[in-house]
């Protein structure tokens, strides 16, 4: 059996090293997408893999610096933000004011809650011809897909989320004596803000998509017409270049929403369970 | 519904409830129950689980509107419940001081510091410790100055080293209200009634079965309320009267 001393040894020995572990990894893990662009790479300059099917990574960011050079690219990714950016408003400002009128209320629940939760079974991408019937091909359709998309999972989760709110807590609001204007304010809205949080960020997920479907008909700018336009003259380097800037758009709502998340619920990270 | 009429109260008591009922389906868990509390007065209501404690001190809460009968309350009325029930995302002066008028954090302030919480008044509460959490809860009913404070079991979940301060804690502050606040303390404890209260009532079928006042000074001793301790037992239904 080893002595104490030796133990505290090894011990600090271990710590060390599980503390460069994750480091390690995170080189280790560059490794293989590398390895896999060189392949790409080589495969696309012996002619194995030839432009028509899709362009080698060298050509590809060269094309990147082209379109953005050119104001091609920021032209596209404006036309395509602002989409976004109108459809998630009018979704989620629909979706919240549904939500709070249904989950704080029994008559706008009765009213409201039975036809949104038939209407989320509706695939509501199948909706486009009669949008294109209703609205034309303009904007319209699209920031109304974008809209419709975002709507349904803020709605359900904020919805969700007022009607979880702990119901002890909304006693010791009411032995408080809390009005019901300070009973939102205080107790539910926050209460109902980490489902919410959550509906948020599957709905910006939904407005990316809904967007690129959106755009795959009838778009005559943004990213969408960009990719379609670029199919036309199988400049299929143009089109991985929408795809990758389309991610990245993705990417960052989603680093925006957790950095919400992070600042809006210090109250549950301050928690840390033993 | 009970109806609250705070005027029927006589000066000398806190609460007047006459003929309360209470049915759930077609159980009756109060049945015209009939019970007043001094002013300043510490009760500790006893009874089994499911005798319709909690029922009693909800309806005195003003939490249950689904109550026959004359109930009648005269001053602020605060909770402290069980679970500390703190709004986990407002730090623990921001509840305490929550439902306050305006300049309502230095009455706050002053609380925390009547439970010795001062420390931790920018915490957030799931940062607490059980005893924490529950003296937060405790300063927040009393900055209200409430004419009646209900204790619903706050001291059960606790280990046993954090009630007994717990115990000290509410008899001082009782004491530097000058005892102008009723107390009613709901408990399954018997000890913890017999070492608090000036009164002790039990509740069974649906009434005050039994009541038994305790004048001996405090801090009590419960080795010196052996007698009254295995009568209350016997109520309660409990045969330990041999020992």
């Amino acid at each position: 059996m080893s002595s104490p001393a030796l133990d505290l040894g090894a011990a600090r020995q271990a710590a060390r090293t599980r503390a460069r572990v994750p480091r390690a990894t995170g080189l280790q893990r560059l490794i293989s997408p590398i390895v896999l662009l060189l392949l790409w790479q080589a495969a696309s300059s012996s002619g194995l893999l030839p432009e028509r099917l899709i362009a080698a990574p060298v050509k590809i960011a060269g094309t990147a610096v082209d379109l953005t050079a050119d104001g091609t690219l920021p032209n596209a990714i404006g036309v395509s933000l602002q989409r976004v950016v109108e459809g998630f408003v009018i979704g989620a400002v629909a979706a919240v004011v549904l939500a709070l009128a249904a989950g704080l209320s029994r008559v706008g629940e009765n009213a409201i809650d039975p036809p949104m939760q038939m209407l989320r079974a509706l695939p509501f991408y199948g909706l486009i011809p009669l949008f294109i019937l209703w609205f034309g091909i303009g904007e319209t359709p699209k920031v109304a897909l974008v809209a419709l998309g975002v709507a349904f999972p803020l709605y359900l989760n904020t919805y969700a989320g007022i009607r979880g709110v702990d119901g002890g807590l909304i006693e010791a609001g009411r032995t408080l004596r809390l009005g019901r204007t300070a009973l939102i304010r205080h107790v539910i809205l926050p209460g109902a803000l980490p489902q919410t949080l959550v509906g948020l960020r599957q709905s910006l997920g939904v407005a990316w998509l809904a967007l690129i479907v959106a755009e795959q008909v009838n778009a005559d700018a943004g990213l969408g017409y960009m990719i379609n336009d670029a199919r036309e003259f199988m400049r299929t380097d143009v089109i991985v270049v929408g795809l990758v800037v389309y991610s990245a758009l993705g990417l960052i709502t989603d680093a925006v929403v957790r950095l919400i998340e992070r600042r809006a619920l210090a109250w549950r990270r301050a928690f840390q369970p033993a | 519904m009970a109806t609250r009429l705070p005027t029927r109260v006589a000066p000398e008591h806190t609460a007047r409830i006459r003929g309360l009922s209470r049915a759930f389906g077609d159980r009756t868990v109060l049945d015209r129950l009939d019970l007043d509390i001094e002013r300043g007065e510490f009760v500790a209501l006893l009874g089994r689980s499911g005798s319709g404690k909690s029922t009693l001190l909800r309806a005195l809460a003003g939490l249950d509107r689904d109550t026959t009968g004359e109930l009648a309350v005269d001053g602020t009325v605060a909770v402290a419940f069980q679970e500390p029930r703190l709004l986990p995302w407002k730090r623990v002066i921001d509840n305490v001081a929550l439902g306050l008028p305006p300049g309502g954090r230095e009455r706050a302030r002053d609380a925390l510091r009547e439970v010795g919480l001062t420390a931790r008044a920018d915490a957030w509460p799931l940062t607490l410790s059980g005893g924490e959490a529950q003296r937060a809860s405790l300063a927040r009913a009393l900055v209200r100055e409430p004419g009646l404070l209900l204790l619903d079991e706050p001291f059960s979940a606790l280990d046993a080293l954090t009630r007994i301060t717990m115990h000290r804690l509410v008899l001082d502050l009782w004491d530097h209200h000058a005892r102008d606040t009723s107390v009613l303390l709901v408990t399954h404890d018997v000890d913890e009634a017999l070492l608090l209260a000036d009164r002790v009532l039990v509740l069974g079928e649906g009434r005050i079965a039994h009541e038994s006042r305790i004048e001996a000074e405090r801090p009590r001793r419960i080795t010196d309320l052996t007698a009254l301790r295995d009568r209350l037992l016997g109520e309660l239904g409990v045969e330990e009267g041999t020992r």
